[in-house]
């Protein structure tokens, strides 16, 4: 699977207007991915999950701060987020399967809040972006 | 058997009251076709799917869109017995039409984007659970006859 160049600018105008909410997209893509598919809390037994809890709004930046970095970085997300693959690889471990879920999770909250922007074709080009975000995470697994 | 809460029934049933079959069904099939553009497959006689314009503007994706959501209502109408419900779909999905059940799920995960665009916040994350609950004992309906 290879980003076009048409799916690179698709992605980097979703970026652009989701601009300075990408912290909210992220702690929001969290709470519905907790609600939606509870085993994926598993990976997070310490954390307080209620609703608009501090630790949940604190990984949600996480997470939308890598989102962001490999789109800004999208001809070699490899190279952007290596360090966070090692992270996944060696200490975090998240089984493979919840990268999907939460993909489906920010693709809500982008349909959500920018129903306009998430075209059919920006739709197929971000799915494919996360898909290689999640790629690039767990490439260093085995 | 599936267990509904009375709060996730009511969360599927107001939802689909305000859904538009037709034009729901038809996004919903043009994005799987689009966004999964490998489903073409099982639509080698639709005509023109040659980009995402052609596709959303295909009259049999739209026919077609609509025909696979009306069928999706007579989950909504019958939560209680879905694998009855979905018995004879599900054959002719595994005996005639030869569909690997993944596309079922495909199309649920496109069909809660929908959804969500659709209705924006009012799509709560509850109904997103509620929702995407039901669009996989859909699925996992849709996939039981399989052999």
């Amino acid at each position: 699977m290879v980003l076009s160049g048409s799916d690179k600018s698709n992605v980097k105008g979703v970026f652009a207007k989701i601009g300075g909410h990408a912290e909210e997209y992220g702690a929001e893509t969290l709470e519905r991915m907790f609600a939606t598919y509870p085993q994926t809390k598993t990976y997070f037994p310490h954390f307080d999950l209620s609703h608009g809890s501090a630790q949940i709004k604190g990984h949600g930046k996480k997470v939308a701060a890598a989102l962001v970095e490999a789109a800004n970085n999208i001809d070699d997300i490899a190279t952007a987020l290596s360090r966070l693959s090692d992270l996944h690889a060696q200490k975090l471990r998240v089984d493979p399967v919840n990268f999907k879920l939460l993909g489906q999770c920010f693709l809500v909250v982008v349909a959500i809040h920018n129903p306009s922007v998430l075209t059919p074709e920006v739709h197929a080009s971000l799915d494919k972006f996360l898909c290689a975000v999640g790629n690039v995470l767990t490439a260093k697994y085995r | 058997m599936v267990h509904w809460t009375a709060e996730e029934k009511q969360l599927i049933t107001s939802v689909w009251s305000k859904v538009n079959v037709e034009e729901c069904g038809a996004e919903a099939l043009a994005r799987l076709l689009i966004v999964y553009p490998w489903t073409q497959r099982f639509f080698d006689n639709f005509g023109n799917l040659s980009s995402p314009t052609a596709i959303v503007g295909n009259p049999k994706v739209r026919a077609h869109g609509k025909k696979v959501l009306t069928s999706f209502g007579e989950a909504v109408k019958n939560l209680e017995s879905l694998k009855a419900t979905f018995s004879k779909l599900s054959e002719l999905h595994c005996e005639k039409l030869h569909v690997d059940p993944e596309n079922f799920r495909l199309l649920g995960d496109i069909l809660i984007i929908v959804l969500a665009a659709h209705f924006t916040k009012d799509f709560t994350p509850t109904c997103q659970a509620t929702w995407q609950k039901l669009v996989g004992v859909v699925a996992h309906a849709l996939a039981y006859k399989y052999h």
